[in-house]
């Protein structure tokens, strides 16, 4: 193994170097030399150019400068990029370390190639870009992607917890260092209060981000997940918020004294700027979500209005004062919803994915620049000051936790545990946010800011890296019920159905609308708003917006692919099985038990899976599109046969039987000759002696297959479904040894014959005794059968 | 919350349910509401449809045989008391009066072998008393994604029951089955808390009352920071 990471890694390793290396040469190279042109080169040459009009226009020309910063922006998002792709070759990797590792790696990496090369112009990030261009799609990014339903539930808890638990960090940090700072001995004493509550608030801006990857490996609860989803949400906001008034404060003070009466309007209007950002946002989210009401014509503008709206939201909010973080994630949650109705399919997806990639960006540039900013000589280094922030920042933190929940817990009914308790406090990982408002701090007011990022830039390391990387171990030995493992494919199946029996109780009993508040708020928002903000032909239940979604491409698509997987049907299989019991050999066991692990249904979340840095598929998705569509066929069929319950009674058993293959019953040799005639690459595979059930060859058996299968041309589909009806008419009598063990796997037979009742009856009857053509395998035929079945299930409604 | 505990009124001999199932009356009255959520023409009964029509149970793979648990022997509708019955499998067992029970007393619904009962009749369609391995590949069918090709399934639901079959006849007792869950303990996780969230609504009063006392701070607020505003 160890081995294989070098193999795997190392080239990447080597080639990013590389890679950096000849940027950042290149870059400094040209630099040089054209910051020693430019100086006095243009003049001459522009000078040269207007006394000599006859001179040659220069063929060749290098003008650097010109794309400087765009050019080595771009190298680095890239060269971030290109690690990123690294990172995740190895697949291990993830696992072990959180993504914001292997950035703060790069950026310092960079950062050294920059320092080493002496390149002239170290990169800078000033107050207008960090909040103008980079903080905005950070934050609109978590806040689009946040599970609103949890949310809301638990936001009596989140709000407590993330408002007043950045408030007590901020002031607790601030006070504690700002006593040390009275002590003689270390040299401090020329930090005065103001700057420390400053370095409090800014050192208390966490980042969580990167261990809610952890907590969805792990599965933790949901409440702790949302409670610190909540936290990287509002933390932000709440942090700049303070920020920003404590600089205000610092910069009065330089001229008079601060009186109390300051300090009220200090909080006052923390209060104000809070509550004024959320309003703001609010509206400016109720206006986007009403334009894009209009837009189903013209709907490659719809990702437009809801950037640009969300931007405005923030620069409006901004312009007055107010906290624009909150504004951006107030006008993200809220018209979050109403949009994702509203617009199309692709504009949705495009919206996610451009989203995710400007918050990417965002991030990448801000780590990049710390970075570089770590290696290099602008630091003042104080152990005192050093040691005693990250002591602060743990301590502070703890007690925040446990006070906050202390309380909190007496009003919760699902109250969190102590474990759940240390797991917050674990998770306090400083990110991005505290780096760059650190570096943002005015020189002029803070004489000793080098100390100060220097101290922040030791507390994010801290905990990005020994946080960070003993959060997934930590919260995988605290939950005790994976500790007994057993090796049994019972347990993998047994488990995952008691998960789902008891999400599918829960949903029964419809645990999560028990708020007055939330009911309130529904029944208005049934009643008005949705009037207002979404079109009107839009059905109104969210079952149906969901099959909305479902669209029939991606479901014709899913059942292609249920094909190429699900050809082959094995006569070796029957003859296996009439032989009974057989011995499995371990790594068989071993091999089915990983099968059924990444093959299994995962058990339906709430909140969905968040990823800072990636999009996920949504698998979540397609999975409800498959039981979906295998559902509606059951239900199908037990309207068909008049009586709601395909269960109790014996013949439902038997019915449901199209799935397998006919064991003994004897099978008319005709039919199985012709079965083996189309589908004679199948056959010959499964005749392989390889009785054994082998994961690998089953494996590549559908990439085999799968050109012959792609060129089947949709016509040939159609022409292809006549013969296999004609047979079913026929002989139903037969119809469980048709043939299809396979394919059958997605529906229910009786099903086909249904299909064939209601839309087959009278249509192409003339056709049929024409249609002698290649008579393709069954299998294709669902295919088809798709576009209708599709929409029964809606009309259900 | 005094309107809603006037509800109580409402529910059919609530007394004799409580002391069968076990809920507290919050619980059941939350239950109540729900029921009454859901029966969608106020018929005083659930229908199939009615439990079809929850969203989240639509995409559950198991969806249909939950529902179907909660008819038994082929019945179309389902009474406030038989919900409750059925739900009443999922409360927390509690082990400590275990052995001070009354012997003459039926076993509680949440115990355990109730709880693993009601997980085995998911599997046992034909209700016999034994999964079958072709039970047993249903019941695999619809969990396992279309990835997963139909050997390979069969393969494992034969291991399946090869697993648990302790007495070699091709399926799976109830007895193998509650055997089989004691050793990997799943049997009692099964435990769904129905609990009524009464109590969550505090937090939400608590936020009204800091509110409305920072409303007297905001006015002095107000003032003083659009002062400030022009100061600075």
């Amino acid at each position: 193994m160890g081995f294989q990471v070098f193999v795997a890694f190392g080239p990447w390793n080597l080639l990013l170097l590389l890679v950096a290396l000849e940027c950042s040469e290149a870059s400094s190279d040209l630099n040089e030399s054209t910051n020693s042109t430019t100086r006095h080169e243009p003049n001459v040459q522009f000078a040269a150019a207007s006394s000599e009009p006859d001179e040659n226009i220069p063929v060749f020309v290098l003008d650097y400068d010109y794309v400087q910063i765009p050019y080595e922006v771009t190298l680095w998002i890239l060269l971030a990029s290109l690690a990123k792709i690294g990172f995740h070759l190895y697949r291990r990797l993830p696992g072990l370390m959180p993504e914001s590792c292997l950035l703060i790696i790069v950026g310092a990496l960079v950062g050294a190639i920059i320092f080493g090369t002496d390149h002239k112009s170290p990169p800078v990030m000033d107050s207008s870009i960090y909040f103008l261009y980079l903080l905005p799609p950070i934050v609109l990014e978590s806040g689009y992607f946040m599970p609103t339903r949890p949310f809301f539930e638990n936001i009596g808890s989140i709000l407590w917890w993330a408002g007043l638990g950045a408030l007590i960090n901020a002031f607790g940090i601030g006070l504690s260092l700002y006593l040390i700072c009275q002590i003689k001995a270390f040299g401090l004493s020329d930090v005065n209060l103001l700057q420390n509550l400053l370095f409090g608030s800014l050192i208390s801006a966490v980042d969580p981000v990167a261990v809610l990857a952890v907590f969805e490996e792990a599965r933790v609860n949901e409440p702790l997940y949302m409670m610190i989803f909540g936290e990287a949400l509002l933390n932000d906001g709440i942090s700049v918020v303070l920020y920003n008034i404590l600089i205000a404060f610092t910069k009065m003070h330089k001229f008079e004294d601060i009186e109390p009466v300051d300090i009220l309007a200090g909080c006052a209007r923390f209060v104000i700027v809070g509550v004024g950002g959320v309003f703001f946002g609010i509206i400016f989210g109720f206006i986007s979500a009403f334009i894009t009401r209009f837009t189903q014509n013209i709907s490659a503008i719809e990702p437009l209005i809801v950037f640009m709206f969300s931007y405005l939201s923030y620069l409006v909010a901004e312009t007055l004062y107010l906290s624009g973080i909150l504004a951006i994630t107030a006008c993200a949650v809220t018209m979050k919803k109403y949009v994702e109705e509203n617009v199309s399919q692709t504009s949705y997806t495009t919206i996610k994915y451009f989203m995710k990639m400007l918050s990417s960006v965002s991030e990448t540039l801000i780590f990049i620049f710390m970075g570089v900013s770590t290696v290099g000589k602008n630091h003042e280094w104080n152990w005192a000051f050093i040691c005693f922030t990250l002591v602060f920042c743990q301590v502070w933190r703890a007690i925040s936790v446990f006070a906050l929940f202390y309380v909190s817990n007496q009003f919760r009914t699902s109250p969190f545990s102590i474990k759940d308790q240390c797991i917050i406090f674990y998770s306090g990982v400083r990110g991005a946010g505290s780096f760059s408002l650190a570096f943002l701090l005015p020189l002029s007011l803070f004489p000793r800011k080098k100390m100060f990022v220097t101290a922040t830039l030791v507390v994010i390391y801290f905990t990005v890296f020994i946080q960070g990387i003993t959060i997934g171990p930590l919260v995988r030995y605290l939950d005790v019920k994976k500790t007994n493992k057993k090796e049994s494919i019972n347990e993998e199946l047994h488990i995952r159905l008691m998960d789902h029996l008891k999400a599918g109780i829960e949903d029964v009993c419809g645990q999560w609308s028990h708020y007055q508040v939330r009911d309130k708020f529904k029944k208005f928002d049934h009643r008005y708003l949705r009037k207002i903000l979404i079109r009107k032909n839009l059905p109104k239940s969210s079952i149906v917006s969901l099959y909305k979604k479902l669209e029939m491409k991606q479901a014709i698509e899913m059942v292609e692919t249920g094909i190429l997987s699900s050809t082959a049907f094995s006569v070796p299989q029957l003859a296996q099985r009439i032989q009974g019991t057989k011995r499995l050999s371990p790594e068989d066991v071993e091999s089915m038990r990983d099968l059924l692990t990444h093959n299994m249904y995962q058990v339906r979340q709430r909140t969905l899976s968040y990823n800072k840095y990636n999009l996920k598929p949504q698998t979540s998705e397609k999975q409800a599109k498959e039981i979906l569509i295998r559902r509606q066929n059951t239900l199908r069929e037990s309207m068909r046969k008049g009586h709601s319950l395909p269960w109790g009674e014996p013949a439902g058993a038997k019915n449901i039987r199209y799935l397998s293959f006919p064991y003994g019953h004897p099978q008319p040799a005709s039919r199985h000759r012709r079965v083996a005639e189309f589908t004679d690459n199948d056959s010959s595979d499964s005749e392989l002696p390889s009785i054994m059930f082998k994961e690998h060859s089953q494996r590549d058996l559908p990439q085999e297959r799968y050109p012959t299968q792609e060129i089947i041309p949709m016509k040939s589909l159609y022409r292809g479904r006549k013969p296999t009806n004609f047979r079913y008419q026929r002989n139903t009598s037969q119809e469980e040894h048709v043939g299809q063990g396979r394919r059958a796997a997605l529906r229910p037979k009786p099903l086909f014959r249904a299909v064939d009742e209601e839309y087959e009856s009278g249509e192409e009857s003339a056709e049929e005794a024409s249609a002698i053509g290649p008579g393709w395998p069954p299998e294709h035929r669902p295919s088809r059968e798709h576009h209708k079945s599709h929409s029964p299930l809606l009309r259900r409604k | 919350m005094g309107s809603r505990s006037s509800h109580a009124a409402l529910i059919p001999d609530a007394d004799s349910l409580r002391r069968e199932t076990g809920f507290s009356q919050a619980s059941l009255l939350r239950l109540y509401h729900r029921f009454r959520a859901l029966d969608t023409n106020k018929k005083g009964y659930l229908s199939r449809m009615d439990l079809q029509q929850i969203g989240a149970l639509a995409v559950n793979p198991l969806g249909d045989r939950i529902i179907d648990s909660f008819f038994p022997d082929g019945s179309l509708q389902v009474d406030f008391p038989d919900f409750v019955r059925v739900l009443a499998h999922f409360r927390p067992a509690d082990d400590e009066d275990a052995g001070l029970r009354d012997p003459r007393e039926p076993e509680p619904l949440n115990s355990r072998m109730n709880k693993l009962r009601f997980a085995f009749q998911l599997y046992d369609l034909d209700r016999d008393g034994k999964i079958s391995r072709h039970e047993m590949l249903q019941v695999l069918r619809l969990m396992v994604g279309v990835q997963v090709t139909e050997e390979q399934l069969e393969s494992i639901a034969e291991r399946t029951v090869q697993e648990a079959d302790e007495d070699g006849d091709g399926a799976v007792s109830f007895l193998e089955f509650a055997k089989e869950e004691e050793e990997n303990g799943s049997g009692r996780q099964l435990v769904v808390s129905t609990t009524v969230c009464l109590k969550t609504q505090l937090p939400g009063r608590f936020l009204v009352l800091v509110i409305s006392v920072w409303n007297y701070w905001k006015l002095l607020g107000i003032i003083t920071t659009t002062a400030f505003i022009i100061v600075l």
